[in-house]
Order: structure tokens, then C-alpha cells, then sequence
């Protein structure tokens, strides 16, 4: 072996010496580590650049076109001219006013005495929470279950801690017309049937992206049933916890009974206050389960950065105060996103979609199938016909959507292969106008009026001249 | 661990007395529990960690802090405009390129360009962390796992050890040893024996971490090593990566902290080496915004595609106002590279003073400090003191003891040196304290009236 090894080293000075600036293999062994194989494809990175190189109209990634709330905002102007020490590092495990305000924020909710410096970590961002979730908690061979539809990120995480996915689709009610989220729901016996003496966890996202399903106590309590029959642990991704709809109610699982021992429960400032950009999330559970997940923290990026920490707890005071109140911002953005969801709803239906009404979280999935469209672009015939028909929407159309069957495992995308997911967290103008480029160039019903929809109602009846001022309008709105 | 566990007990925040209660209830059930719900085995044993320990003991605010390595001088008012700038786009409270925000990818392939002296991909040979810290993290995952030797010279910056072994790897130590017969002793008086660098390369080596300037002794990897050897140290590690075939992960966060007669070379530059090195640089340093968490790396795309698919699958992207502003930054500096007023090279002016200054602080203390070329820590030996530390714990390390006394005793905090070296090299640096020097001159006076009537004692 040592001669094998010499004779590779002295190709390798070989070629380094007569190849100058190429990419060339410099490794006669293996490069990269075992844990990255598998996961290195991620439907943002294609779709965002493809959108970008089209300048598409973004309704895909999730995140808002407006500005997070003016008191957020004012906070982190303060931060940032506060004392030099809010431009040095705070806490590794979370800026202390924030964890104290998150623990008196959520302890009023959980109805649990949350410690802010045993329960609670503080992470770069939502996804490192549940990255550090499945780090600190997953080993080799692990089984994992997993509910589809379900964030993408899931699925490569599971496999980089070692773990095994094991999926459970939700599926649509039977004998029911598809017109909610709600509609579509887990059987118990099935999720029953997916646990094995390796099941260590299950990963639940409510309300869930891409479907905006709201989970009822019932079906949380069927969960948690199953949780502490079969000792699982649980990690549940409340990133929109804020935004129900429609009456619908958040319910944390962690507050069910013999739950909050075994829970990780994941949330988002980015989500909670409109503000993607500040990569500020947490992770609350019982100490004992935190405390692995601070080790990987400490092991991987150790701090968070401090500015937005403090301003994101001045945040949390703020709603600590006025909770439940009409001023507060937990009650004003989902209002707010209330009405843009029933506009996206009536649009995509006046096209001839078949949106399917979430009752929480920032998307729409939208049935596809009863569209006939040529997809005639040859570099993208081997795909799944969701992803043909969004790459279509942007090359052509200047539209950009996601694919739901990049929220699906392999073994179950191609069921669910005639959906698209909109992102409706945007103003007005940006997606309307985008949703009646796309009126004009499918063969679909001609005599609905959309001037209605575009002018809040103030006219009515077919009117040319305005879809072409419309159209005018689309040229011209900002790009991404 | 135990000793943290009380001071955090102690903390300003109050003890729930009434959540311990409820919490022996449930001990029974979550006995059973834990018994099943052990963690991840790629965690054990790296819980223990000397900055959750230290820095709650020298977060008293009466304690003068000259341990952990941040500064109390502020940062550029540009940046602070920069950042209150970019906060108020809307675009910039949003998600932004996950690999790195297009305007700072841009502004490093430019400043990074130039001291390269080669064209930089700013999509492909880039890629934006979350500090310094994180591009470790991101560079051992992807490229280190079970099975994989990797060579750590001692001291060592701490987090590499549990980086690399919770990536599967085996840290392997060589520690940098002092030139004996020397009185005043600088940085550039530990070196690197080369014979004994050379027995730890072999066929399982995947990879070697450089920390230049040093953490925490503050030397340079030199060109040129005038005094015992011929060869200089650089190329002497570039010439052993290339022929055992090995990477090479330069933490070069300091690379700006050069005082006057040294000069910060990147390995990445030597022939051969560009193509097997990730090197690794911190906005946190460079501006003195630690808190602002962001870092980057920069390598051939071979390497670098994979540090990204880790970056995708960890944290995805990082805060996006806060990389506008260290563009701006950035940019600002490129225009004004090589000239005084570049922070770069002002900064580097500023801190050399306050070395000096520390230096003589601690001499008339009684203590030898090792005059650092870089980086802004300064070791000081602290043997001459001759403290007696014999009712202290008998398990830890003299220096451990000692810190913990200085900060109890004289309000006065340090970092233990034997934090960043092995086991097996402990005896040799535990007569070793670290000091932080990127400080007010109203805290660096402060130790010095602290340090004065210590000795008057």
C-alpha cells in the first residue's frame, strides 16, 4: 500500500507541475466527507438563480416584498447605535434579553415555567435550530419520521446526522371536495405503522409549509399518543405559529401532557416579524434535550450575532404587552395576509386553478392538473411534471413558483407531481399583475373579469384598457 | 463544568425554585426517558468548553477583562452607518444569496484579488459563514470524517480539537516549542521543529490547520526564518501537504494585525498550494465587530462546492444587512489599501502601541510577556510571581488555577493557555496566561493599577 501511495503522490507532484489553473483532482483519495453525499442538489439555490437569471417575479422562496414592522425596525437602529458591546459578541446560547423575553413570552403560552438560560438556545435562523436538533439528537441508523408535505431541509438533515427517513403523507380527506388544508390529514394508523424499535423522532411543522394545514389538538394528541407509547422524541417547526387564518388555532404540542419533556420546539423572528434577512431563530425545550443541541452550538457557530438579538427582543416585550390586543403585530399580520390569501385564492380560480385554501403560514399550493399546457422545453423532460411546468412559468411567463413535489420524498413525488406552491406574502400589484400575464396565455375561461380584483372593486365589467395598463405596470415593477 | 454550573446559578437571573420542584417530579419518567434518549455519540465528550466557563466568571462587571478576545474600542462609524444604512432598505431585512450576499462575494473577490494576485470567483471560490468559526466548522464537515488525520499545531485556537473530532477525525498535536536562552522573548522565538512536523504526516492525513498570526501566541508562519533554519516554516508545511497528497485549512482571521518588521503571508499563495488550501477570514476582526458573526472562506470550487452543500444543509444563508455593511466596508478600505488611513493598516498602528504598553505592564509586574508579531493576544508567563495555588483544586492545570484566583483575588481576568494545547503539552504552557490587548487604554490602565498593587503586596 505504502508504494501505491508514493507512486500516486509523485503523479500527483506529476501533474500539478505540467497543468496550471485547471480543476484538477488533487486528492488521490477520497475528497469530500461521507455526509455531504446526497445532499448537495436544494431546490432554492436552482430556483432562486433561475428566477434571478429570468428575473422572474419571485412568489416562490418565502419571504416578504414589505418591511418588517416599524418598531422592529426602530429596535435595531437603536441596537446598532447602542454601546460598543452590541458590536461584540453576547452569550453563545442567546443574548440574555432575548432569551429572558422568549421565556417570558412562551412561558405564558405553554403554561411551563421556561428557564431562559437551561431551556432555551438561541440559533442563526430557524433551519440552524433544527439543524442543530439533528446533529445533537440523531445517530447512525436512526430512523427519523417525517410528514409530507414537508420542508425540504428535513430530508438532507436527517441523512447528514446518519439518520433514516421514514415518510408519512398526508393525504387528502376522502370523498371530500380538496377546498382546504384541512382537509388534507394523517392517518393514525398509518403514522402507527411507520414506527419501528429505531424510530428516535418525528419531525412536525404547523402550520406546515408548503400546505398551510393548521394541526387540530386532536391530531396533535393522536401524535403525542404515539410519542410517548413508543418514548420518540418530537421536533415541531412553528415558524408561523403567528399566522392562522380563518378562526384556525395554533396549538403547540409541547403543552400537551408529557410532551414538553421530549419536545424541541423551533421558532422564527424572521417569520414572526417579518424580517427573513435577520437569520434569528430558537429552540425551546426541557433542558435536558437543549443542552445537547448547545453542544453542536458551541461546536459550529458558537454565537449569533448580538444587534438583532436585542432588537428582536425588544420585539418580543412589545407583543409580551400587548398580546391578544388589536395593536399587536401577532394580530395585524395575519389580518393583513388574511385578505392577500383570499385575492391569490380568487385569482389563481379565475385562471382555472384549484388553489387549495391554507389555514395558516405564508403559501398556497395550487392543483395544476386541470391545465393543458405544451411543455416543449427538451432540457427539463426527465423531470417531474411540477417542476416542468414551474421552469416553463419562468422561462416563458417571467412567473417563479416551486415545485410541491420538492417537498416529497423520492418514493412519493411523482403522486403528487401536479402542484405549485405561491408565496402570497407580498403587496398587491406584484402578484396580481403576474396572475393575469398568466390569464392571458392559458386557454382558460375568458369572460372573467379581473379589473375587479385589480382596482380593490371599484369597477366592474371587462375593460382592455385596463389589463393593459396593467401590463404596462408588470414591465416595469422592481426585480428581485 | 461544575464550577460554571454554580456561577451561572448565581447569575443576575433569578433561580426558579419552583421549576426545580416540578422538575423532581418528573424525574422518574424522564430517567426512563434519558436511559433511551442519549444524544448523538458525534457530541461526546465536547460539552466541556473554556470560554462557557471563563466568561461567565469575568462577566462581573467589576472584573477588568483582558481574556476573551474582543475588543472595548469601537468599531468604524462607517460600518455602524453602513449597517443603519442597509437596515432600512427593505430589501436587506430579507433573505439574501445563500452562498454569500452578492455585494460582499464581489467585494471580497476584489480586496481578496489583490492579495491573492489571481482573479477570485466571487460565486464559486467563496462562500460567507456565520464569523471566522463558522468557516471551520464548514470546512472540516465537508472535508473531514472518520478515519481522517488531522495535524493541529499547539496552542491551538480551542474550538479546532472538538471541530475535528466531531467531524469523525483525529486530531494530531505538534506543539510549537520555544528557542531556549533567549531574555526577551517574542512570538517568533516558538518554532516549528521540522523533522518532528514531518513524522506526523502520513497516508491517513487529510488535512493541516495554520493559525496565522497565532492564536493566542501571535506568530507568524514566516517566509523567512533567518535564525536556525534554512528552509522557512511555510514552505515547509506546503511542501510536506504536497507531497503527502494533504489539505491545508489556513485560519488567517488576524491577517491584518501585522506589526512593523513582520509580514503576513497566505500559504494559499505558495506554488502548489492554492489548490488544497481553504483559507479562512473574519469580518469581526477586521472591523472589530465581533458580534456581528460573519466570516468567510475562500479555496479552489473542487473544495469550496463543498464547504456550500454543508453551508445549505446547516444554516443556509447568512443575516443580510449585516453582509451589505461589511461590503461597504470593504470597499471603502480597498480604495484606501496601502495608505494610512486604511482601518487595515490603522488599526494594525493602534494596537501596536497598546501591545507595548501591556508589554511594559506586565514586565513591572514581575511577569515575562511574549511580545506577540500579530494577531492582538499576548502570552505572559507568569512563573516569576511564584503564586501559591495549593488550595486550589488539585486537578486542573496550574494556569486554570492561577486565572481563576487572579479573577476572584484581583478582579482581573485572563484566558488559561493550556485551553489551546493537549493533554500530553500541558506541562509545557501552564505557566502561561493570555491576555487580550484590543482594549481602551482606560482598561489597559486599569490592569496595570490592579497589577501594580500586586506586587506592592
Amino acid at each position: 500500500m505504502g508504494i501505491i501511495r508514493n507512486i500516486a503522490a509523485s503523479l500527483v507532484l506529476l501533474r500539478q507541475s505540467s497543468v496550471k489553473n485547471n480543476h484538477k483532482v488533487i486528492m488521490s483519495r477520497r475528497l469530500h466527507a461521507r455526509r455531504t453525499d446526497g445532499v448537495d442538489k436544494n431546490v432554492w439555490v436552482e430556483f432562486t438563480q433561475l428566477a434571478a437569471d429570468y428575473k422572474a417575479v419571485n412568489l416562490g422562496q418565502g419571504f416578504p416584498d414589505f418591511s418588517p414592522p416599524q418598531f422592529i425596525q426602530e429596535a435595531f437602529c437603536k441596537a446598532i447605535n447602542g454601546g460598543p458591546q452590541m458590536h461584540q459578541y453576547t452569550r453563545a446560547f442567546g443574548h440574555p434579553p432575548l432569551v429572558k423575553s422568549l421565556a417570558k413570552f412562551f412561558s405564558r403560552i405553554v403554561v411551563q415555567d421556561i428557564d431562559p438560560l437551561e431551556d432555551i438556545l438561541v440559533t442563526v435562523g430557524a433551519y440552524q435550530a433544527l439543524f442543530c436538533a439533528f446533529q445533537g439528537l440523531i445517530d447512525e441508523g436512526d430512523e427519523v419520521i417525517i410528514i409530507e408535505p414537508f420542508f425540504d431541509c428535513y430530508q438532507p438533515m436527517v441523512v447528514m446526522a446518519g439518520g433514516k427517513a421514514v415518510y408519512v403523507p398526508l393525504r387528502p380527506r376522502e370523498g371530500s371536495a380538496i377546498l382546504s388544508s384541512g382537509d388534507w390529514v394523517l392517518s393514525a394508523d398509518e403514522l402507527a405503522s411507520k414506527i419501528t424499535p429505531r424510530t428516535k423522532a418525528i419531525v412536525i411543522n404547523t402550520p406546515n409549509n408548503p400546505l398551510g394545514k393548521v394541526y387540530k389538538t386532536e391530531e396533535l394528541q393522536m401524535i403525542a399518543d404515539l410519542c410517548i407509547k413508543h418514548n420518540l422524541l418530537c421536533f415541531s417547526d412553528e415558524v408561523y405559529e403567528w399566522l392562522t387564518y380563518d378562526g384556525a388555532k395554533h396549538i403547540k404540542i409541547a403543552s400537551l401532557p408529557g410532551m414538553w419533556e421530549r419536545t424541541v420546539t423551533v421558532g422564527s423572528a424572521g417569520k414572526t416579524f417579518s424580517a427573513t434577512g435577520w437569520k434569528v431563530g430558537w429552540a425551546i425545550g426541557s433542558g435536558n434535550i437543549i443542552k445537547y443541541m448547545k453542544t453542536i452550538h458551541q461546536n459550529s457557530v458558537y454565537h449569533c450575532a448580538t444587534a438583532a438579538q436585542e432588537a428582536v427582543a425588544h420585539g418580543f416585550e412589545r407583543e409580551y404587552e400587548l398580546f391578544g390586543t388589536p395593536e399587536s403585530y401577532f394580530q395585524q399580520l395575519p389580518t393583513m395576509l388574511h385578505h392577500k390569501r383570499k385575492k391569490l385564492a380568487s385569482c389563481l380560480e379565475s385562471v382555472g386553478l384549484q388553489p387549495i385554501m391554507p389555514e395558516g403560514g405564508y403559501f398556497m399550493v395550487t392543483d395544476i392538473s386541470s391545465v393543458k399546457v405544451d411543455l416543449n422545453d427538451l432540457s427539463t423532460k426527465d423531470e417531474l411534471y411540477d417542476f416542468r411546468f414551474v421552469k416553463w412559468l419562468i422561462k416563458e411567463k417571467g412567473l417563479a413558483t416551486i415545485p410541491v413535489s420538492a417537498f416529497y420524498s423520492p418514493e412519493h413525488s411523482k403522486e403528487f407531481d401536479k402542484y405549485i406552491r405561491f408565496c402570497f406574502v407580498k403587496v398587491n400589484l406584484t402578484f396580481l399583475t403576474e396572475v393575469v400575464h398568466l390569464k392571458k396565455q392559458l386557454p382558460v375561461c375568458q369572460s372573467f373579469c379581473l379589473c375587479f380584483l385589480l382596482t380593490g372593486g371599484l369597477h366592474a365589467g371587462c375593460c382592455r384598457g385596463h389589463l393593459e395598463k396593467v401590463e404596462s405596470e408588470r414591465v416595469n415593477l422592481p426585480l428581485m | 463544568m461544575s464550577i460554571a454550573r454554580q456561577v451561572l446559578n448565581c447569575s443576575r437571573f433569578t433561580c426558579r425554585s419552583a421549576h426545580v420542584t416540578c422538575r423532581k417530579t418528573f424525574t422518574t419518567s424522564q430517567h426512563v426517558m434519558m436511559s433511551r434518549h442519549t444524544h448523538a455519540k458525534r457530541i461526546e465528550g465536547l460539552d466541556k468548553n473554556v470560554w462557557v466557563a471563563f466568561t461567565a466568571l469575568a462577566a462581573d462587571p467589576s472584573v477588568v477583562n483582558l481574556g476573551q478576545g474582543f475588543p472595548d474600542i469601537p468599531p468604524p462609524s462607517y460600518v455602524k452607518e453602513a449597517l443603519a444604512k442597509a437596515a432600512s432598505v427593505d430589501r436587506m431585512n430579507q433573505y439574501t444569496r445563500g452562498f454569500g450576499h452578492p455585494s460582499l462575494v464581489k467585494a471580497l473577490s476584489q480586496v481578496y484579488g489583490k492579495a491573492y494576485g489571481r482573479q477570485i470567483d466571487p460565486l464559486k471560490e467563496i462562500l460567507v459563514t456565520v464569523g471566522g468559526y463558522g468557516s471551520l466548522f464548514s470546512a472540516i464537515q465537508a472535508l473531514v470524517e472518520e478515519g481522517d488525520e488531522v495535524i493541529i499545531i499547539e496552542p491551538f485556537f480551542d474550538c479546532y480539537v472538538p471541530m475535528v473530532r466531531m467531524a469523525g477525525g483525529k486530531p494530531v498535536l505538534i506543539p510549537l516549542r520555544l528557542k531556549s536562552g533567549k531574555k526577551t522573548i517574542t512570538s517568533a522565538d516558538w518554532f516549528l521543529d521540522p523533522d518532528e512536523l514531518a513524522g506526523k504526516f502520513n497516508s491517513k492525513t487529510k488535512a493541516i490547520i495554520i493559525n496565522t498570526p497565532n492564536n493566542p501566541i501571535g506568530k507568524f508562519v514566516p517566509v523567512f526564518f533567518l535564525q536556525v533554519f534554512t528552509k522557512d516554516e511555510l514552505q515547509m508545511i506546503a511542501d510536506l501537504c504536497i507531497k503527502h497528497d494533504t489539505l491545508c485549512f489556513s485560519d488567517e482571521v488576524y491577517e491584518w494585525l501585522v506589526y512593523r518588521g513582520h509580514q503576513h503571508v497566505k500559504i494559499a499563495t505558495l506554488p502548489g498550494m492554492w489548490d488544497r488550501t481553504v483559507t479562512i477570514g473574519s469580518a469581526g476582526k477586521t472591523f472589530s465587530v465581533t458580534g456581528w458573526k460573519l466570516g468567510w472562506s475562500i479555496g479552489p470550487e473542487q473544495l469550496m462546492k463543498h464547504l456550500q452543500t454543508v453551508m445549505q444543509n446547516s444554516l443556509y444563508t447568512c443575516p443580510t444587512p449585516l453582509q451589505e455593511a461589511v461590503a461597504q466596508g470593504l470597499l471603502l478600505n480597498y480604495e484606501l489599501m496601502d495608505q494610512p488611513e486604511c482601518y487595515f493598516t490603522s488599526l494594525a498602528d493602534e494596537l501596536e502601541g497598546k501591545r507595548d504598553r501591556l508589554a511594559d505592564i506586565v514586565e513591572e509586574a514581575g511577569m515575562t510577556p511574549v511580545i506577540p508579531e500579530g494577531g492582538y493576544f499576548m502570552l505572559v508567563d507568569v512563573t516569576a510571581l511564584n503564586q501559591d495555588l495549593s488550595h486550589m483544586d488539585e486537578d486542573e492545570a496550574y494556569d486554570y488555577k492561577f486565572v481563576k484566583w487572579m479573577i476572584k483575588e484581583k478582579k482581573l481576568a485572563a484566558i488559561p493557555v493550556t485551553a489551546f494545547v493537549g493533554e500530553e503539552s500541558t506541562k509545557d504552557f501552564e505557566k502561561y496566561i493570555r491576555l487580550c490587548f484590543i482594549k481602551q487604554d482606560s482598561t489597559l490602565d486599569a490592569a496595570r493599577s490592579i497589577l501594580k498593587s500586586w506586587t506592592k503586596v
